[in-house]
């Protein structure tokens, strides 16, 4: 199970990660920073595998794929929205950070609430509200990049062609 | 590759499916579809090349071709600190070991929006991808380009192909032209305002209609490169002969033309008078909280400690025209610091002839060699908390330029010129009457 922290809409990649720490190439010591413009706390509540919820537009920006390299990197394990940036969704498949679109969960689920994910049924269970929401399942090539841990990893073993 | 079967012959197509379908070796393309397409350039810049070069390496490839690489040190550069300089060296040692002829920095370096078409290096008909999310500007040109992430360069610089969503199209109808002191900054804004800022995701923006003639090219580069502040893949504008004569006096390849078909399906269709359209201003925290300047009340006073007229969307020549011609014979008020930025070497040195650089400093601005700079918060005029800028750039989101309790306020240059005379944010046609008024009060 993991908890949900959660956020509003047009959650942008300058809160996400602010630009004045682009010049860092350490994952690691970048996603120090991770979220601290729109929530000094987030280090302190996220713990390893937790959800974030957030409304619609999220990951709206910049193209910098620090974005999801840090949300990765600080141990979240998911991001739920009503919907995503276009650069945002195809970095977050790129480089393996589960997302999923559906407006229904992004409304009805509540800060602290733990969900349990079923990826291959597209159910969302929230256990806290004994509450399910279901999700469209990615189209067939997009799985493919997501089964084969990225799109570097895909090219490499001749998938993509 | 498609993500479903589909006989498209009778297909009807929009601008930006007709590039990609042309593309992809396919008749025509039909939105939502999942396709695999030939580049003709990719670009990367300073912060996005570096993890894009890592990527690459685990390819263990060489690039699919250098010629149609270009990769630009304009965000952190001229290097703000060791780490930028460690950057911008990764890309030039990797520029170097890969034959990439196209790669951009000290005195040949310019803001990669502004520099490109510039150079000729896009045409219409191309597909572009940029690891930058402002690569959407070439569809002024009529290009199918559009920002990725460092994973999709990392992939293009190796294969030369991305994989896209065929996206459906907005069709935005032009009529008029436009009034006075207004701008295809203005015109980009207040669309950005009636839709939102994820009014068109997914989507493409097409700008079509008898108004675009009305508009200079220098106009469309700006509106394209907004066409992501409100969420769109692509901003694209048909191909008139103001696009043909921008493109031959740049030395771009001749151009590919790709008119939407009759009969081609919008996901909706908007039409703007231009000639209605108002000197506009995005107040914080959101490019689509606009306001017309006629809007702000008479005796609301924004008060600014900075101007800032430069970056990828108004760092062009004929943006300082406009702003000198505003601060001509004027001062800046007191505590305004005014930022000027030429995007590039070129505008640079014109503005330089032209004697609009004397202009800016008589008045009491700065004025700095090309860079992103202070647009994203990385260098060159950062924002204390409690302060306040109006800038011609593109994004006002918390935090932006600076400390996350600054405020952008975003403008064309008109305005950002005005308002740095009066150190509030000010219409440019009421600035000699107000100041006069002022002078009189006294």
């Amino acid at each position: 199970m993991s908890k949900v922290l959660k956020y509003g809409n047009n959650v942008d990649t300058d809160v996400i990660i602010p630009a004045r720490y682009l010049n860092i190439t350490d994952v690691k010591e970048l996603a120090m920073h991770a979220m601290e413009d729109i929530d000094s706390d987030f280090h302190h509540k996220l713990a390893l595998g937790d959800i974030i919820v957030a409304g619609k537009n999220f990951g709206c920006g910049s193209s910098r794929e620090h974005a999801p390299l840090v949300l990765r990197e600080s141990g979240v394990s998911l991001v739920i929205a009503e919907s995503f940036a276009r650069i945002f969704y195809r970095n977050a498949i790129n480089i393996g950070l589960a997302i999923i679109e559906c407006p229904e969960a992004s409304s009805q689920i509540q800060a602290g609430d733990e969900l349990e994910v079923e990826y291959q049924q597209g159910i969302i269970k929230n256990v806290t509200q004994g509450t399910e929401y279901q999700f469209t399942a990615f189209p067939e090539f997009l799985t493919k990049i997501i089964e084969n841990q990225g799109l570097i990893s895909l090219i490499t073993k001749g998938g993509l062609q | 590759m498609t993500d479903t079967t589909r006989t498209t012959k009778t297909t009807t197509m929009t601008m930006t499916q007709k590039i990609l379908a042309a593309h992809c070796n396919r008749d025509s393309v039909a939105a939502g579809e999942l396709i695999l397409c030939d580049l003709d350039r990719v670009l990367g810049n300073d912060i996005t090349a570096p993890v894009a070069i890592e990527e690459f390496r685990r390819m263990n490839t060489s690039v699919f071709d250098a010629q149609r690489i270009s990769l630009v040190m304009d965000h952190f550069a001229p290097n703000k600190d060791i780490k930028s300089a460690a950057n911008c060296k990764l890309c030039r040692d990797f520029a170097t070991e890969q034959g990439i002829e196209g790669f951009y920095d000290g005195g040949e370096m310019g803001i990669e929006h502004a520099l490109l078409p510039e150079l000729g290096l896009v045409t219409a008909g191309d597909v572009v991808i940029g690891a930058d999310s402002h690569t959407c500007t070439y569809g002024a040109l009529g290009a199918f380009s559009t920002g990725v992430g460092s994973t999709d360069m990392a992939a293009a610089m190796a294969i030369g192909k991305a994989w896209f969503k065929v996206p459906q199209a907005i069709k935005v109808e032009l009529h008029g032209t436009l009034q006075p002191w207004v701008s295809g900054k203005d015109v980009i804004l207040t669309l950005i305002g009636m839709i939102g800022v994820d009014g068109a995701l997914y989507q493409s923006l097409e700008f079509s209609g008898p108004g675009v003639a009305a508009l200079t090219i220098s106009d469309r580069l700006c509106i394209c490169n907004m066409a992501i502040e409100a969420g769109a893949k692509n901003g694209i504008f048909v191909v008139d002969d103001a696009t043909r004569v921008y493109l031959q006096e740049h030395g771009a390849k001749p151009p590919r033309i790709n008119a939407a078909d009759e009969g081609a399906e919008y996901a909706r269709s908007i039409t703007i008078d231009l000639s209605s359209i108002q000197p506009t201003v995005a107040f914080p925290h959101l490019p689509s909280n606009t306001c017309t300047l006629d809007q702000i009340e008479v005796g609301e006073r924004i008060h600014l400690d900075q101007s800032f007229i430069g970056s990828c969307t108004n760092g062009r020549l004929e943006d300082l025209i406009i702003a000198a011609e505003i601060l001509k014979g004027r001062k800046v008020a007191k505590g305004v610091r005014t930022i000027v930025i030429p995007a590039t070497p070129t505008v640079y040195l014109q503005a330089l002839r032209m004697g609009l650089l004397e202009i800016f400093i008589e008045a009491g601005a700065l004025v700095s060699a090309p860079t992103c700079g202070p647009c994203l918060g990385g260098h060159m005029g950062i924002l204390a908390a409690g302060e306040r800028a109006v800038a011609t750039s593109n994004r006002n989101f918390v935090g932006r330029m600076g400390h996350v309790d600054s405020e952008v306020y975003l403008a064309s240059p008109a305005v950002a010129a005005a308002s740095a005379v009066t150190g509030y944010i000010t219409h440019p046609a009421t600035l000699a009457q107000q100041v006069e008024g002022e002078a009189g009060a006294r």
